[in-house]
This record gives C-alpha cells, sequence and structure tokens, in this order.
C-alpha cells in the first residue's frame, strides 16, 4: 500500500443512469485506519458510491484512489488492496464454505496450501469451522455474512468495503459483525461502510457522511453531528394528550422554537443553545399555562434526528 | 501475500482451471442433478426410438433408431444452452460476478472457465448417449476418424450455445427466466431435420427447418457417422458439413462480441 495520503480518497464523482442522478458530486477523504459510515436512506447513491470505489462501476466523472491506486487506470492494484462485502452475501452456494474461501484465495492467486491454511483460519476466526463442509445454501442469513466478510478478508486486505453490512440481520448476528469490524480497525484496516442504521454508525464509525440524492449533505465526527442541530434538546412528557396544543404553544413561546410532537409518547422535543437558561424558561412556561409535565429533561440529539433534519431540510432544495 | 509470478496468459488459464475444478465440485455436490441432466437424453432417444419409431417411414426402409440418435445428440448440445445461461445467470444475480470482478484476477477467465466446465459436461453427455445408441442398436459406420469430426461438429454447436447462453443471461441476469428459455428451445430443436423429414412440413416451416442451424449439424453428423438421412435435394442438405461448421462460427462471432460489451456494462 502507497503511504501518504487517506486510504480511501474520491474528488468529484458524478455517476448518472439515464435520466436519474445517482452521485452528484461526491468528495471524500478516509484517513487510514479508521472507519467511515456513509449514511443514508435506499437510492441515497450508498451502493453505488461503494462499486465506483471497488472497481466495479465505472463514474461518469471525477477520481476516486484506494490505498492510493487509481480504482480504474490501476484497477488490477486498486483490487489487490481491497475487500469488498456487497449487499447480498455473494458466496457459492452449492459449494462448502471452506471450498468458498479456498476458492476466492486461489483466484487470490495465493498457492493451494497457503489458500488452505488461510481458509481454515478465517473458518476459525468466525466461528464457521462445524459447519465448513456443508453446502452453504443451507446456511443462516448471519452465517453466510460471516463467510462473505471471511471471503473478503482472504489477502488481509488494508482496505474494506462493507455494502450495508447488517442488512436483515437480527441483533444477534449484527452485533459478531460490528466485533469482526471493530477487531479489524484494531488491527489496522481502513474500513468503509453504507448503513440505514444510525445506531450502527454512532457505535462503529469515526467519521460519518450523510448521503442525500447523491451529495454528502454532511460530514463529521458522530459527536460533531449531533451539534449540528443546535447542541441539545429538551423533552417535555405529558399526562395528558388534551395538554399537547397548550404545551407546545408554551414551549414555543419560552425558546422561541416549535417543538416536534410525538402524540403517541405524549412527547415534546425542542431545540435549545442553551440548556440551563432554556429548562429553566420551559419548567416556568409549563408551569404558567397550568399544566401537568410527568418528566421535562435535556439530552444530547440521537443521530436518528440529525439525519431527519438534514435529510428534510435537503428535500426542500429542489433537485 | 503470496503472489505466483505468472504472465498474463497463465494467469488466465490457471484462473480457468480454478474455475473449471469450482464447476467440477458443484457435480460432487449435486451428483443427482448432473445424473438426471444425463439420463434426460437418454429418456427422449427411447420413447422417440421405440414409441414413435414405430410409425415412422424412412427412405429405403432404414432403421429410425439408427437415423434418431445424430439428431438427438444435436438436440442434447442445443439444450446445453440452458446450462450455461443458469450458471451465468445465478451467479450474476447472487453477487457473485460482481466477486470476480472485484477480484486482481483474469477477466477471460470467468467465461473461459465456465466453457471448459459446459463443454466437459457436453462431452460426458454425448459418451452416455452414443453408448445408450450402440445399446439399442445404433452403429457409426464410416470409421474413428469419421466419427470423432462428427463428434467435434457437436460440440463446436455446444460451442456456440455457450455464447448464447453467456449473453442471454448477462442480458436477462435471472435465473428464474431459464423456464421461458426452456420452452423456446423446444420449437427451434423440433423445426429441424432431427427428427422428421422437412419434406413433410408446410412450405415455410420446410425452409425454416432447412436452414436451422440444428439442421446442418444433424445433417453433417448422419453422414459422418454413416448414419441414413433424408436424403439431399435441397442447398443446405447437399452443403451440411460445411453448414455444420459455418452456422456456429456465424453464432459466435455474434454473441462473442455481444457478450464482451454485455460483461463491460456491467461496469456501466
Amino acid at each position: 500500500m502507497r503511504r501518504d495520503g487517506p486510504a480511501i480518497e474520491a474528488e468529484g464523482l458524478h455517476k448518472r443512469y439515464g435520466d436519474q442522478v445517482a452521485l452528484d458530486g461526491v468528495d471524500l477523504a478516509v484517513p487510514a485506519g479508521t472507519v467511515c459510515a456513509v449514511l443514508g436512506v435506499n437510492g441515497a447513491g450508498k451502493s453505488t458510491l461503494v462499486r465506483i470505489l471497488t472497481t466495479l462501476l465505472r463514474a461518469d466523472s471525477g477520481v476516486a484512489r484506494v490505498a492510493g491506486f487509481d480504482v480504474r487506470r490501476r484497477a488490477d492494484r486498486a483490487r489487490a488492496h481491497l475487500g469488498l462485502v456487497g449487499q447480498h452475501a455473494a458466496v457459492d452456494e452449492i459449494l462448502g464454505g471452506r471450498q468458498n474461501l479456498v476458492l476466492f484465495g486461489r483466484l487470490h492467486r495465493l498457492s493451494p496450501a497457503r489458500a488452505a491454511a488461510r481458509a481454515d483460519d478465517l473458518l476459525d476466526r468466525f466461528d464457521l469451522t462445524a459447519a465448513a463442509h456443508r453446502p452453504v445454501a443451507g446456511w443462516s442469513g448471519g452465517m453466510r455474512r460471516r463467510l462473505d466478510l471471511a471471503a473478503a478478508l482472504i489477502v488481509d486486505p488494508p482496505v474494506l468495503f462493507l455494502d450495508e453490512p447488517t442488512t436483515g440481520l437480527d441483533p444477534r448476528a449484527r452485533s459478531d459483525v460490528w466485533d469482526a469490524v471493530r477487531a479489524l480497525v484494531g488491527a489496522g484496516t481502513t474500513v468503509l461502510l453504507t448503513t440505514q442504521y444510525l445506531e450502527e454508525a454512532d457505535r462503529l464509525a469515526d467519521g460519518v457522511r450523510v448521503l442525500h440524492h447523491g451529495r454528502v449533505t454532511a460530514a463529521g465526527t458522530p459527536e460533531e453531528l449531533k451539534s449540528t442541530l443546535g447542541g441539545d434538546r429538551i423533552d417535555v412528557v405529558l399526562h395528558h394528550p388534551d395538554d399537547l396544543a397548550a404545551a407546545a404553544a408554551a414551549v414555543t413561546a419560552a425558546t422561541g422554537a416549535a417543538p416536534t410532537v410525538d402524540r403517541a409518547a405524549l412527547r415534546l422535543s425542542v431545540p435549545v443553545t442553551d440548556r440551563v437558561a432554556a429548562l429553566a424558561a420551559v419548567l416556568r412556561a409549563v408551569e404558567v399555562a397550568g399544566l401537568r409535565a410527568g418528566d421535562v429533561a435535556v439530552r444530547r440529539p440521537t443521530l436518528d434526528e440529525v439525519f431527519l433534519h438534514l435529510t428534510d431540510s435537503r428535500t426542500e432544495v429542489p433537485a | 501475500m503470496t503472489v505466483l509470478p505468472l504472465s498474463r496468459a497463465r494467469w488466465a488459464a490457471a484462473d480457468t482451471a480454478i474455475l473449471t475444478r469450482r464447476t467440477l465440485a458443484h457435480w460432487a455436490r449435486r451428483p443427482g442433478e448432473v445424473l438426471f441432466g444425463l439420463l434426460f437424453p437418454v429418456l427422449l432417444l427411447l420413447m422417440f426410438g421405440y414409441l414413435f419409431g414405430g410409425a415412422m417411414a424412412l427412405p429405403d426402409g432404414a432403421d429410425y433408431r439408427e437415423f434418431l440418435l445424430p439428431g438427438m445428440v444435436a438436440m442434447t448440445m442445443l439444450f446445453g444452452v440452458e446450462t450455461t445461461y443458469t450458471a451465468v445467470a445465478v451467479d450474476t444475480a447472487r453477487g457473485v460476478t460482481d466477486r470476480f470482478r472485484s477480484l486482481p484476477m483474469s477477466r477471460a477467465a470467468v467465461v473461459s472457465g465456465r466453457a471448459v466446465a459446459d463443454l466437459l459436461h457436453s462431452a460426458v453427455a454425448l459418451a452416455v448417449v452414443l453408448g445408450c445408441g450402440v445399446l439399442i442398436g445404433w452403429q457409426p459406420h464410416r470409421g474413428p476418424l469419421a466419427a470423432l469430426a462428427a463428434v467435434a461438429l457437436l460440440l463446436l454447436l455446444r460451442f456456440a450455445m455457450i455464447w448464447l447462453g453467456v449473453y442471454l443471461a448477462l442480458l436477462l441476469r435471472r435465473p428464474e427466466t431459464v423456464a421461458a428459455l426452456q420452452i423456446l428451445v423446444w420449437p427451434l430443436g423440433f423445426a429441424s431435420n432431427a427428427f422428421v423429414a422437412p419434406a413433410t412440413m408446410p412450405g415455410w416451416l420446410a425452409a425454416v427447418a432447412a436452414w436451422n442451424p440444428l439442421s446442418a449439424t444433424v445433417a453433417a453428423t448422419r453422414d459422418l457417422f454413416g448414419n441414413p438421412g433424408w436424403g439431399a435435394g435441397s442447398w443446405p442438405a447437399e452443403h451440411a458439413v460445411a453448414l455444420a461448421v459455418a452456422w456456429p462460427l456465424l453464432l459466435v462471432a455474434v454473441f462473442l462480441p455481444l457478450s464482451v460489451r454485455r460483461w463491460q456494462r456491467l461496469g456501466r
């Protein structure tokens, strides 16, 4: 791998399918040894970005480098430095797990003995040894995903791409994948993962990019992104649904911002800047209005709120 | 990471061998499927030979089963398009093709590995059908060289079907669509000289049957095995061997570049 410079770089990536714009000028720089989460809803352009970075798809314009190698002009060198876990477990269902890993190892130009040894290592590491000889068609979704991950790690690639690695997995299998990613990053691998799950980005990523309609609409650490929502939020939980309207008016008057209302939870939520002063003002306003609150609390925003905020404000911009 | 020092062509050959072995491993995993695939043409051979054979009147009272066998083996080659289609479509739909494309492996090997495995499969199928033919009274009459030439022409047709199968699979990318393909190859197989004389068909259909690429291979195979045929009488029937070479080559010339273009479009 070439030193100096980020492990993954992209400048001005554009891609359209017919009339549909998939990527509309994406820039990216992921420092070596870190995890970058690309967050977005279906159709945001996440998979297109991963496919371009892993040499599977050609961008209409723009440049991308993996481990310092241009994914277009030096595709073979880039391929030798990257591992890909796509959305579907891309493994041979008829073969056993070990046969799959040996096959991919051989195609990575490992000698037969090396490929076999590597397959056994990986099966052991991902707790698949017991099922190693059974056809993959009969495996569970979580096991297939682990095999897929193992197949991507055959040559210990310095850069790993995971396209929605935990979509469709149960919580247990999901946390297995998270543990595996953490272990890899601990050993120096650079990881780019796409996800629709904010929790996943929050737990794993050093840096987050929010992708929306093919553009990066926000970038930063999970903490930085949360603070873009005006820092803290105050939640007011009421006892009676009838009080919601009056409480919303009181909170708006006290903070100068309209709260979001969760009718099912009887909860108002409003972003604030000066947490202590705002808390005092909200408490006073609720009391003056003669309302009974079950709970009033100050908290940090969740990534969900950040995400909704960013994507909602983006959808108002004409395409 | 151990990288074996091989040149580009030797890499392609090595990767082809690896992918061919992958298909052999599939056979070992699913022997029942392979066995059924091999026995299906045998079943057809017996059905046609014994159910319809009695009703067929051939010129000079020739034996229908002697006549039938070349038609059956040629049709087996034609049906091979389904095998190729399914294998390529499954890999493409399941993301295995993308996995290959993300590896530093030979691009050509993805198809050449398929081609070698499919030709091996068809060679085995040929051996089985010809062997069963011998059991029911068929035999080649013009010596081993002519018989080998007939086998070569049959495998050439199968080779053309590989490229048709690869192209269709990369175009449609849905393994389930093979059901449609299975239905469509039947009229293609039967609108030929494989089972009945084109002269007995309505004029337009007779012309289709006479010029059907399958008919060329069937007529040439009958000629080289020294088995009875429908006789000449039309231009394509008189130039069967030349056409049995030309048709598959033409199909390859059309579908190989189309397949390569489809392959490249996976990346666009």
